[in-house]
């Protein structure tokens, strides 16, 4: 029955007709090669100057189950994802009944029509394309490999036509990218002509189009984990050491590829040290060994790596040294699951270990953040002398954003906080490990083999006075505990300030959020206010919160705080530190594992909202807008 | 601008160094462990090697993980930089702290417990990674800080204070660090100051992971009949299979033993070890006859002593990682931030 027409019959929907503005879902095997098919998909559209949000959804495995990748084509330059399939492109029959459901009435789907399919696995109420891309490929390559690979190709130049791709972006794409192997840039534009010629003598162009436009701008493609490692490499990390764990390992990958290239001197010796420990535990203790000895050092992990350097993280918070640790979260434990999105590790990082600890995160929205905090997370745990976490998720982290460009200031230095030096010391400058001699609660410390008979200590947990003599006395560990109290007080002033979004009228609604969440929010955002919800926004970027988002929250009569896990963990975190009351905070909880949508947003705060103004009616309060 | 450590004013008969400084200079607080126990003659042995080294004690970095043995780094060397880590970590920690700066002395005090038992996989890995330190496990085959329970190295058959027998079989780190890649390999009793403290000179002067499993009873929970760790039991089964002298490269050298007895192995730094041999068939270069030999006389009930192996042309993990010969902790901005230019190119490269 399939037909390659868009025009159906009387019960068929109208297809849907959208220019830069729709989704496109790719579903296929891993390990099939059709990565690098996609992303020239996605880039192209990018090249066009049309916003792209590109997202990967795999499988904890190298090769044989599902994987999809999302395209939301969005002209307005919304990011996040929208929700809804417009165009799918099922090539893996293990999940195509789910994959066709999924499909927006009157949407598209591109299928591989080489085999004939029963008429029960479609649907009337969408559209249906075959291409026989087997066939093609079959005829036009003898070596399996290649018809394989090639047909990933192929279907991309089919789509090409059917939604008005350039292909003079996909031929300029291949030359860029293989500008090394120039032999496989013909056999790549060839495949795609395949697709691309077949389709235009058999189909006509759908309903979905895309148009060259400009709002892309200068605009870059990058992952959150590259450009972590990135702002690494700015911040002047030496050390990284690391234990391999989805989704984080990527960051380390990029590290070392980084510094190869700008961290290599004349003579070929390194300026920095890459370790892979043989787990969590000696990979964060190899991180306080060398930022106790004054090197920049850094690991990357996810939670179940959090988890095994708990007793660690408590040590870098009471002996006081710097370490930076990017947590890139998945969901729980095991395999599966893990290989999916959550914000799940707040409350993990932020009371990381025994005794009386607190450590500060940094909240990075996006790639551009991921390499902005990625650096100051450097400068801020050899300021505070403590912990810094940067908590990604596998959504920033793994998956290509546009973002900003990277910038940098060349005047900026690498700041070492408080580190006596041999010349301080033999002037005779005080020095008593840990005494607050500014008021900030913060010490200063020296480094070993500093000076030859001044400022030398013996570093220990606790059992320490302000002199880091041993001391079981119940009065210095009180002392020491509220300096480290005042420490983190003085961190609220020096990380990240919230941003806030003011709706266009004047609000007693407001809501909170942070990190991946972002785009989507802020779409949801522009969505209900046009349907008459208007809320103030405020992103966290920061734990220890700032008295802002406390004020923020008391100028507010609810506050909505959006966060991707089960158990409303920022909300927790503002009812501990803030003394919020439970009431004021209403928690919007997606934790699925895939990225949030900004429908499932509109539909999850809009009916808040409702209820809300509903309530109020009964009771015969008004919203004071 | 260099600091000269000036040495403090001792009665002038104290003995004095290269540096001029007295044994005085290289102590550190007071022992708070029990009288008599093992590692405080293992303090004194450190104390006595690094001054006879003439190392300026600052340039020395301690890292101990935890148990009465990683108390001990408070009691010597206080112009060096300590630092009490966590239980089973100090490997680690020794390692991050090694790359960041190649120019310190590192030197691990850890326990049996601390290295054999939940430290066993940091212990093992520290040492196949190459980092160039002293590991000193001061071994008492006992937990001495929780009071008493077996550790890892407990013999097997061995009786606990409360006369239980342990039924585990006992690691031999000699034999474990043999196997993993120590360059430097020895053991020795802590009551034996004459044949502990050149071996602790030996591995303060070699390059590479040099590993000290040190003999050290435990008088409190591990000094009684039925212990395998006892003083009395050990100077019994000592085996000791060489006397060990570490001469510096630009110490002359002068011929105390008789030709045939004295085996000399000079190290990369150019100090030499010279061993006066009490068993002729026994070549600490060897590494397969010294893991034969080991076993050999273990199964004798024998408790082998001395240079057990060494590598005088061993390597370190910065020269497998091909580190700058600057300390990481030295590099600054300029050495580290590429600047805009190089930010520009990579947006670039993103598009
Ligand atoms: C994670 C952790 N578990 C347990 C302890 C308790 N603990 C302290 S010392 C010690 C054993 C020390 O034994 P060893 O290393 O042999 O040192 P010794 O006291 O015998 O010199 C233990 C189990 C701890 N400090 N940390
Ligand atoms: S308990 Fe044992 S190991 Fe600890 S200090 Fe006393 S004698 Fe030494
Ligand atoms: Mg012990």
């Amino acid at each position: 029955m399939p037909d390659t027409l868009t025009q159906g019959g009387s019960a068929k929907p109208a297809g849907l007709a959208a220019v830069n503005d729709f989704v496109v879902k790719f579903a296929n095997v891993n390990g099939s090669g059709s990565a690098s098919a996609n992303g020239l998909f996605a880039k192209a559209i990018i090249r066009m100057g049309v916003p792209v949000a590109a997202r990967n959804i795999f499988p904890s495995n190298i090769q044989g189950l599902p994987t999809w990748y999302e395209v939301r084509v969005s002209g307005a330059g919304h990011l996040g994802r929208r929700g809804g399939v417009d165009l799918a492109v099922p090539l893996n029959p293990q999940t195509w009944e789910d994959d066709v459901k999924e499909i927006s009435p009157g949407g598209y789907l591109f299928y591989d029509s080489t085999k004939p399919l029963p008429a029960s696995k479609f649907r009337d109420d969408i559209h249906i394309i075959g291409v026989p891309l087997t066939a093609i490929c079959n005829e036009a390559y003898k070596i399996p490999r290649e018809r394989q690979l090639f047909k990933n190709i192929c279907y991309v130049g089919a789509l090409s036509w059917l939604i008005n791709i350039d292909p003079a972006v996909v031929e300029q794409l291949l030359k860029e990218e293989f500008a090394s192997k120039p032999k496989l840039i013909g056999a790549n534009l060839n495949a795609f002509n395949l697709g691309r010629d077949w389709a235009k003598a058999n189909l006509k162009p759908i309903g979905l189009q895309l148009q060259t436009s400009d709002a892309v701008g200068d605009r870059i493609f990058v992952e959150g984990n590259a450009a972590a490692a990135l702002g690494a490499v700015y911040g002047g990390a030496t050390v990284c050491a690391w234990y391999p764990i989805t989704p984080s390992t990527s960051v380390a990958e990029a590290f070392t590829g980084y510094c190869e290239d700008f961290r290599t001197n004349a003579d070929g010796t390194k300026n920095y040290a890459i370790v892979q420990g043989e787990d969590e535990i000696a990979s964060i203790g190899i991180v306080v060994g060398a930022g106790w000895n004054g090197a920049r050092a850094f690991t990357c992990t996810s939670g179940p790596g959090i988890s095994l350097m708990n007793e660690f993280i408590g040590l870098s918070y009471f002996a006081e040294i710097p370490v930076v640790i990017f947590d890139v979260q998945r969901g729980g434990p095991s395999t599966g699951m893990p290989t999916r999105t959550q914000q799940s590790d707040l409350l993990l990082a932020a009371y990381a270990s025994h005794g009386d600890t607190k450590h500060v995160l940094l909240l990075p929205s996006d790639p551009g953040e991921c390499f902005t905090m990625g650096a100051q997370a450097f400068d801020l745990a050899d300021r505070l002398q403590t912990t810094v976490f940067v908590m990604l998720d596998l959504d920033i982290g793994m998956q290509e954003w546009l973002v900003e460009p990277f910038k940098w200031d060349d005047a900026r230095r690498i700041d070492r906080g408080k580190v006596m030096t041999a010349e301080e010391l033999e002037a005779g400058k005080f020095f008593g490990r840990y005494t607050d001699v500014d008021g900030d609660g913060i010490p200063y410390r020296t480094w070993p083999g500093t000076h030859p008979n001044k400022g030398a200590y013996f570093t220990r947990g606790t059992s320490r006075n302000r002199l880091a003599g041993y001391s079981e006395k119940g009065i210095d560990y009180q002392d020491n505990m509220e300096r480290l109290l005042k420490k983190f007080h003085t961190a609220a002033a020096l990380v990240p300030a919230p941003v806030v979004r003011s709706a266009k009228q004047s609000t007693k609604i407001g809501a909170l959020y942070f990190g991946s969440t972002a785009p989507a929010m802020h779409e949801a955002l522009e969505t209900l206010e046009r349907q008459g919800h208007h809320i103030d926004a405020m992103r966290v970027r920061a734990f220890p919160f700032s008295q802002e988002v406390f004020d923020f929250i008391h100028a507010h009569d609810e506050i909505c705080v959006v966060e991707q896990n089960r158990d409303a963990q920022l909300r927790s975190l503002l009812m501990i530190e803030g003394g919020i009351d439970p009431a004021h905070l209403t928690s919007i909880l997606h934790y699925d594992g895939t990225p949030i949508t900004a429908r499932f947003l509109c539909d999850a705060i809009g009916k808040r909202l409702e209820a809300r103004k509903a309530t109020r009616q009964v009771t015969g309060k008004a919203d004071k807008q | 601008m260099t600091y000269i450590l000036k040495p403090k004013l001792h009665h002038p008969s104290l003995p004095k160094n290269a540096l001029g400084f007295t044994r005085r200079d290289y102590e550190g607080r007071v022992s708070t462990l029990c009288a008599g126990c093992g590692h405080d003659s293992i303090s004194a042995a450190i104390i006595q090697a690094v001054w006879e080294l003439s190392i300026e004690p600052h340039r020395v970095a301690k890292i101990s993980g935890i148990g009465c043995s990683s108390k001990t780094p408070d009691y010597f060397l206080s112009q060096s930089h300590g630092f009490n880590s966590v239980h089973g970590r100090m490997p680690s920690v020794l390692t991050g702290a090694n790359l960041a700066n190649r120019d310190l002395i590192y030197l691990g005090v850890s326990g049996d417990g601390d290295s054999a038992s939940i430290g066993l996989g940091q212990f093992a890995h520290s040492i196949r990674r190459g980092v160039n330190m002293s590991y000193i496990v001061e071994n008492n085959g006992v937990y001495g800080l929780t009071k008493g329970q077996f550790s890892a190295t407990s013999d097997k058959g061995s009786k606990s204070k409360k006369g239980v027998e342990n039924t585990e079989s006992g690691i031999d780190l000699v034999a474990l660090a043999l196997q993993l890649g120590a360059t430097y390999v020895g053991r020795s009793f802590s009551g034996d100051k004459e044949q502990l403290v050149p071996l602790i000179k030996g591995a303060l002067s070699h390059h590479g992971p040099a590993f000290l499993d040190v003999i050290s009873p435990c008088v409190a929970f591990n000094n009684h009949t039925g212990s395998t760790k006892s003083f009395d039991y050990v100077r019994e089964h000592n085996e000791a299979v060489n006397r060990l002298d570490v001469i510096l490269g630009r110490t002359p050298i002068t011929a105390e033993y008789k030709a045939g007895e004295v085996r000399e192995v000079t190290q990369h730094d150019g100090s030499v070890l010279r061993l006066r041999k009490l068993h002729d068939d026994y070549d600490p270069t060897d590494k397969i006859g010294a893991a034969n030999y080991l076993q050999e006389r273990h199964a004798e009930g024998e408790i082998v002593t001395g240079l057990l192996y060494v590598d005088p042309e061993a390597t370190d993990l910065h020269d497998r990682l091909d580190t700058t010969a600057r300390p990481l902790n030295q590099l600054n901005t300029a050495d580290l931030t590429p600047g805009a230019d190089a930010l520009a190119k990579i947006n670039a490269s993103l598009r």
